[in-house]
């Protein structure tokens, strides 16, 4: 096929498919051909990494690093200066490539390399260009200059004027240790440390490459990473210093997993140790569902382990903290509106924890204390909990008497900063990333003016919210799951319960508005628990229409209900035709993992999404909804209820 | 000069040094079609208007942002961005100004929702940036392809339908294919390009209920010509400078956000670069904008493509206007990030009264913003897709978004940024040589440029 | 595989890089240029004559040569530098690879050198003389690359010849550009020419698209050589004269100063550039040498009477010296850059003067407005 046919194809012009041609041909020249200086030289001008010179050459990527060392082919650095250097400019921001002069000698003292989190994706958000930004200011702070890398061009922290110096570069390792050793002086105390730790995933998988390539960490070291990211480690470690976690294990084969699921008992929580495209985390039910899913897992994950642990239908809370090697400080705790089994990035997020009882609260301060100070952490932790025990859903609008005896277990640490960081630090008014930073270079929280333990509970209730882009992916199935959807967030903030998650609602498009149609389509196992909802929306003047199963139980509880077909082969108006004709305000559907009940909701969910009305697929959220318009101020009409508060948000700590 | 430019120009002179509290709207959460490069634009403009003196009272839902942080704007209001909620801090805060146009659509949406609440005359406050009638304009396909005429500028033969009676209609005139577009949607949300009835069908239904004014327009299909935008600053003294141009890699029929994207262009003559640069300083000037503005332009192809297309039409013109965003748009971010030109912060300053030869280039600080950056290397954007979260959604890439975020690489030469871009993106370890296992060697994939990268360099070797 | 080539500055720097183009070798000032489009346009502008032009933007020869895109009949550098030039141009127009064309014309040209490091090195030292050749060409001798002994030996001796050729300062490179016969433009245009609006324009080096310009603004156009007299001209009964950009320092230029003396004040006079620099002379005024010139498309000019600011597209190494304007002669326009003179006019005689081109190609059409206002005063002039 030659390029200009490939381009009559493609109708990409002729020039970029002759620069492709370029590339397939230095990869036949690879391939074929015994690698001398001048043609590795010539490959890396063409931009191709040891990775791919290795695969092509066969060698590890780390002998064509050695070759480029001792053959003297290394990168330069080259300025961005907007005047193609007919001035000299001031600003500090490179480029990497294979050429003669290299513009950025090392940078004389201290200093410090902020791996940053690469492009704005589904889990790795701009909450972590946030951390990567608070990280650099705190290192300038203690005095320290800092070096950004990162490839994301719509950031923060890509900015000029963010870091002492910028360079554009992939996150990956090969990048990452050329960028350290042209920051290595000649005569210098050795390559500068790396900051890990607030670049989400990206940053903390290259810790280990780093560790090594014998090259420094800035706060915690590998091996907390380590532990905290290896199942068999991470349980020893749990059962070392005595903290439940549900039970589970690493399994490497359907025998083995259905054995794992039979001890401990279905559902069973499924996941990859390994990150890799496709569905990655699962609650199965049955065996028939785990050997499904193990049959594509194993296959994809070429014998890497499947992580299976039990299921604990429980409430969700977690917290992030700042440990300095002799105390760890957190700064609130925040507990989860969803359900465990809903990902954590994915459900709505309340601070303060207001239906955490005092003893709750002890045992998370404690065990999280004692897995940073186990852990040898320096910087930031996050720790998950489940506590089991009691409903799953609570309100601080209906506090109980009778608390039942609840136990917390700890579902998943990670040593380094989450996606609630931005969201803790607004709520609390503590700079979290700033702390961890400067604790990270030596400080102790005492010499900051703090100490361990839990934070200051702010006279505020403050809601965190998924947003979904659902609308935009046509045939992507959106429910919430054990697998992060949301690609954005919002804050709803108050003195009260019902205000904030108004605020938040309103704020993510959810809210359900009195006096309008609800669509129910509850799946089976949800049906029991569906009748609060169910006379909490009728309370609020809310008319229902509903799938045939669960109108059946709607109208045997005596209440007024239209049915609606979801068969949409049989007869007119079916569930899409409601939505789509903008019949209904709202939609409520909870699925369960058998194929045909989600095939089934499917067109209902994909029709709301692209009718861009509210639908809950969480029956804790649709509470949470109508509970805030049956209590709180519901509308955000000034006249109506009870008002809302316009603050700034620092007036917001100073209570009502 | 057109009217809306005259009205500006008057209120120009009005604005002057005038303003010395600026309400910021934020761009709320990130979804698709408005991610990071909001917070970017919006932490630069209340910078940008701190050090001019001005106070700054900045408004967004999304905790998420630096821009929503102490210390970046005086007072920032973390709440939802609704009219209810913008009166209320109006009321509280009483600017003399409100900036929407570094807040992405959701800006511009509620700023046009402010005004037509009547709050800008209730408290004698005034729109920054962007003129209001140019706000409605851009995003009026009607509005705007009547502006563009009265400017004498071309844009793709079209017409605006209300109904799919009237769709249907329309369509048996000009025959398929044909590229629909909704009115008043954010990143292309609910059109495409058809090319059966069943495809018109559908999307013409889909656009017409997305579409807040149920308005879609239908259009001739300029698929495969060469797609190439033009970020372009404006001041109040009529000061006009380009920024950057960008040629995308996939050509028309695909959304500029899910496109590959080279700055500068590569295959353009410098008479056709200054050509579309001379329209784009024509359209910036029209439109009365202060600050900047993103201009996309579509260019007849090259003759192998052209051929290809086989397209069954005489243009009656030498290029055609796209799409005008009259705001700092996720296209700005990348080129200010491709440049060094930081082209939210001299937005702001302009809104505020300063001109492009008052505003220092604080990247050389030795040069004005009155300059037009050269580039001495080739850029290279890659979007970052979400379909290894969605293995069973629908991979097309069409007029409709569906990237999350974007990757962007510099080297001296494009393959070198094409390939350090790849490496950018953190597909597990991919490069341009993995070998996509469900890569048949026959079209099908081809035309899905999520793979395309990768099955280019595939088909070369056949 | 290429020949290596080498570019030798006079300062002693050697660049290595690879051949292409014609293979020979070549000697001139050596200059850079940061457009990113228009290098057909760089390489057939007579201005550059006598000189090496380096293009800060890396990948050049994309779109090809085409047949539009001359703005004289052949290519003027003295050779062509380029970090990366295509192989495969990719335009409809295109009728030729950039090397072709180099070739044909007998232009060396060395590619896949860090053209960014040269630049570097000439914002801070200033222009200098260079020298480009291969191992394919036999001045010097040929040398096997490999060894660096032997590179070095060739660059002294490509070093010794640059010290024997005549400094660029020194050249009337006027002389080899400008036409030997009067000729008029006489393509098709939609605007029909009026003989009341004959324009002469004075070549010194002038790019195609004053004439056409000029033409497409309903005047009837003719070129006429650098070394005609003011009284050949004037016996044209020309409604007005551009004297056009050229190549060189106008202090070596007096025979054209002087002509343009007798000129003034017969007849409304636009000089661009060149132009500019000999009527500031023929006035009194002085030029200096910039220490790396002007050259790209993205000057920022203020017209001081408006404020007004454009973006402007520039070629030239000498600049009037403000300080030494005339009484009667004023500045109107600056560069944002550097504060340097951008345009003249006098309290009382027409003209109109600018450093800048107005006639783009490459670059900015912003100044095009320029003929326009140029126009006026013919026209006035006439009424």
């Amino acid at each position: 096929m030659t390029p200009e046919t490939l381009s009559g194809h493609t109708l990409v012009d002729p020039w970029f498919i002759h620069a492709l041609q370029r590339i397939v041909e230095m990869e036949a020249h690879l391939l074929g051909e015994t690698l001398t200086p001048s043609l590795l030289r010539r490959a890396k001008r063409l931009g191709f990494s040891d990775d791919q010179v290795g695969t092509l050459s066969d060698m590890l990527p780390e002998q064509v690093r050695s070759l480029r060392q001792s053959w003297d082919i290394r990168p330069v650095y080259k300025m961005v200066d907007t005047c193609a250097a007919e001035f000299e400019a001031a600003t500090p921001y490179y480029y990497s490539t294979y050429e003669q002069e290299n513009e950025a000698p090392a940078l004389k003292g201290h200093k410090a390399v902020v791996v940053g989190s690469g492009p704005i994706r589904i889990g790795q958000g701009i909450e972590f260009d946030y951390c990567s930004v608070h990280a650099a200011w705190a290192l300038q702070e203690e005095g320290v200059k800092s070096i950004m890398v990162n490839s994301n061009p719509e950031t923060v922290s890509t900015d000029f004027d963010t870091s002492h110096r910028l360079y554009f570069e992939p996150m990956d390792e090969e990048s990452l240790r050329d960028v350290i050793e042209n920051e290595t002086e000649d005569d210098g105390d050795g390559p500068p440390p790396s900051v890990v730790q607030f670049g989400g995933q990206t940053a903390i998988n290259l810790s280990q490459s780093l560790a090594q390539a014998g090259l420094p960490l800035l706060g915690s070291g590998a091996e907390a990473i380590d532990i905290a990211s290896d199942r068999h480690k991470f349980e020893e470690f749990l059962a070392r210093l005595g903290i439940p976690q549900p039970p589970g294990a690493a399994v490497t084969s359907v025998e083995e997993a259905l054995r794992v699921a039979q001890d401990i008992g279905y559902p069973v929580v499924v996941r990859p140790s390994y990150v890799l495209g496709g569905r990655a985390m699962e609650i199965v039910q049955n065996a028939t569902e785990i050997i499904r899913y193990l049959t594509v897992a194993t296959e994809a994950g070429q014998g890497r382990p499947v992580l299976i642990d039990k299921y604990m239908e429980g409430r969700e809370c977690e917290v992030d903290a700042i440990c300095d090697g002799h105390e760890v400080l957190i700064p609130g705790v925040m507990e989860h509106i969803e359900r465990a089994g809903v990902h954590s990035g994915d459900s709505m997020a309340v601070y303060p924890g207001l239906n955490l009882t005092p003893e709750e609260v002890d045992t998370i301060v404690d065990y999280t204390t004692r897995i940073g100070l186990a852990l040898n952490v320096s910087g930031l932790i996050n720790v998950q909990f489940v506590i089991l025990g009691g409903a799953p859903y609570r309100s601080p609008l209906f506090p109980r008497e009778d608390s039942p005896d609840t136990s917390v277990y700890v579902l998943e640490v990670n040593p380094r900063a989450s996606r609630t960081i931005p969201f803790i630090s607004k709520v609390t008014g503590l700079p979290v990333v700033n702390l961890a930073t400067r604790v990270m270079l030596g400080r102790t929280l005492k010499d900051l003016g703090h100490s361990g333990g839990l934070w200051k509970r702010q006279k505020i209730v403050a809601i965190k919210a998924p947003v979904f882009s659902m609308s935009k992916l046509t045939g992507v199935d959106w429910y919430m799951g054990p697998e992060m959807k949301s690609t954005g967030e919002v804050m709803g903030v108050d003195h009260d319960f019902p205000s904030a998650v108004s605020k938040a609602l309103t704020a993510s498009d959810l809210t359900i508005k009195p006096e309008s149609v609800v669509l129910l389509s509850i799946a089976d196992k949800d049906k029991a628990e569906s009748t609060t909802l169910i006379r909490e929306l009728l309370q609020a003047g809310i008319k229902l229409y509903a799938t045939e199963g669960t109108a059946a139980m709607i109208s045997a509880m005596n209440a007024p209900v239209t049915v609606i077909t979801k068969r949409l082969s049989e007869g007119h108006p079916n569930v899409v035709d409601v939505i789509n004709e903008g019949r209904v305000n709202g939609v409520v559907n909870t699925v369960s993992q058998a194929t045909s009940v989600l095939r089934d909701g499917f067109y209902i969910r994909r029709a709301a999404a692209e009718r861009r009305i509210p639908c809950f697929t969480s029956l804790d959220t649709a509470r949470a909804a109508v509970e805030s318009l049956l209590f709180g101020s519901g509308s955000l009409q000034e006249d109506q209820g009870r008002p809302y508060s316009i603050k700034r948000s620092e007036e917001y700590l100073d209570g009502p | 000069m057109t009217k809306v430019a005259q009205r500006s120009l008057q209120a120009g002179d009005r604005m002057g040094t005038g303003a010395s509290k600026v309400l910021v709207i934020g761009s709320g959460p990130i979804v698709i079609g408005q991610a990071a490069e909001f917070d970017y634009a919006g932490t630069q403009a209340c910078k940008a208007l701190r050090e001019e003196g001005i106070t700054t009272v900045l408004a967004n839902s999304n905790p998420a942002t630096i821009m929503t942080d102490r210390g970046i704007a005086d007072v920032v209001y973390i709440e939802p961005l609704t009219v209810e909620v913008m009166d209320r801090i109006i009321a509280r805060e009483r600017p003399d100004g409100i900036l929407p146009t570094l807040g992405g659509q959701t800006g511009l949406n509620l700023a046009v929702a402010i005004a037509d609440a009547g709050l800008l005359d209730k408290y004698s406050v005034r729109l920054l940036g962007t003129p209001l009638e140019t706000i409605r304009s851009a995003e009026d396909r009607e509005l705007f392809s009547k502006l563009l005429a009265d400017m004498g500028e071309p844009a793709p033969p079209s017409i605006t339908v209300s109904s799919m009676d009237e769709a249907r209609k329309m369509a048996q005139e000009m025959g398929l294919p044909l590229a629909v577009r909704p009115a008043y949607t954010l990143g292309g949300t609910g059109g495409g390009l058809v090319r059966t009835t069943k495809e018109f069908e559908a999307i013409v239904s889909g656009g017409l209920s997305a579409s807040p004014i149920h308005q879609v327009l239908l259009e001739r299909s300029l698929e495969g010509w060469k797609e190439i935008e033009y970020e372009v600053m404006r001041d109040s003294s009529d000061n006009c400078i380009t920024v950057c141009n960008m040629e995308n890699l996939d050509p028309m029929g695909v959304h500029t956000g899910d496109s590959i994207t080279v700055a500068p262009s590569q295959t353009l003559t410098d008479k056709e670069y200054q050509m579309l640069r001379s329209a784009s300083l024509r359209i910036i000037r029209a439109l009365g904008i202060e600050g900047g503005c993103n201009v996309q332009f579509a260019l007849p192809p090259h003759p192998v493509v052209d051929k290809a297309i086989g397209s069954n039409w005489e243009p009656n013109a030498p290029y055609y206007v796209i799409e005008v965003n009259p705001r700092v748009s996720r296209s700005s971010a990348l080129a200010s990030k491709a440049t060094g030109y930081p082209i939210a912060r001299v937005a702001s300053k302009i809104a505020v009264g300063k001109r492009l030869d008052e505003i220092p280039n604080v990247v050389t600080q030795k040069t004005l913003a009155a300059f037009e950056p050269a580039l001495d290397y080739c850029v290279v954007k890659i979007p970052r897709w979400p379909f290894d979260k969605f293995p069973a959604g629908d991979r097309g890439i069409t007029t409709q978004m569906k990237a999350t975020g974007e990757v962007m690489a510099i080297e001296r030469c494009f393959e070198a940024a094409l390939q350090k871009a790849v490496r950018s993106l953190e597909m597990a370890g991919r490069s341009l040589m993995w070998e996509d296992p469900d890569w048949r060697r026959d079209d099908s994939l081809l035309s899905q440029p999520s793979q395309a990268i990768f099955d280019y360099g595939q088909s070369c070797m056949v | 595989m290429s020949n290596d080539a080498y570019l030798v500055l006079e300062d002693g720097s050697v660049y290595r890089g690879e051949a292409f183009g014609a293979e020979t070798s070549g000697y001139g000032e050596v200059v850079f240029n940061t457009g990113m489009t228009g290098y057909q346009e760089v390489l057939t502008d007579p201005s550059y004559a006598g000189q090496i032009v380096i293009l800060t933007y890396p990948l050049v020869g994309n779109y090809g040569i085409n047949a539009m895109d001359f703005e004289s009949r052949r290519i003027q550098v003295a050779g062509f530098v380029v970090r990366e030039h295509s192989e495969h141009p990719s335009h409809g127009l295109s009728t030729s690879t950039l090397h072709e064309f180099l070739a044909s014309q007998g232009i060396p040209g060395i590619t896949g050198v860090d053209t960014r490091a040269i630049t570097r090195r000439l914002r801070s030292q200033g222009v200098m003389m260079g020298y480009i050749y291969s191992d394919s060409t036999d001045t010097p001798a040929p040398l096997p690359v490999t060894s660096s002994k032997s590179t070095e030996a060739a660059s002294e001796q490509a070093l010794a010849r640059l010290r024997g050729v005549p400094k660029y300062g020194d050249v009337d490179f006027v002389k080899s550009v400008t036409t030997g016969e009067p000729y008029g433009w006489d393509v098709p245009s939609d605007v029909p020419a009026s003989k009341h609006d004959r324009i002469l324009v004075a070549d010194f080096g002038l790019k195609y698209n004053i004439l056409r310009l000029l033409r497409g603004r309903g005047c009837e156009v003719m070129a006429v050589p650098a070394t005609a007299s003011a009284g050949d001209m004037m016996s044209l009964n020309p409604a007005g004269i551009v004297l056009s950009p050229g190549p060189g320092d106008p202090a070596l230029l007096e025979y054209m100063v002087s002509t343009v003396h007798n000129l003034i004040g017969r007849v409304p006079i636009m000089g661009i550039c060149l132009g500019h620099q000999i009527l500031a002379r023929s006035l009194g005024s002085d030029t200096f040498k910039l220490k790396f010139g002007h050259r790209g498309a993205n000057h920022p000019v203020q017209d001081l009477s408006t404020g007004r600011v454009y973006i402007t597209a520039q070629n030239h190494g000498y600049a009037v010296d403000g300080d030494s304007l005339p009484s009667g002669l004023e500045a109107t326009h600056v560069n944002l850059n550097d504060g340097t003179v951008e345009g003249l006019r006098h309290r009382d005689l027409p003209v109109l003067t600018i450093q800048y081109h107005s006639e783009a190609s490459p670059g900015p059409r912003d100044s095009e407005y320029l003929f326009d206002r140029f126009l006026e005063m013919v026209r006035d002039n006439r009424a």
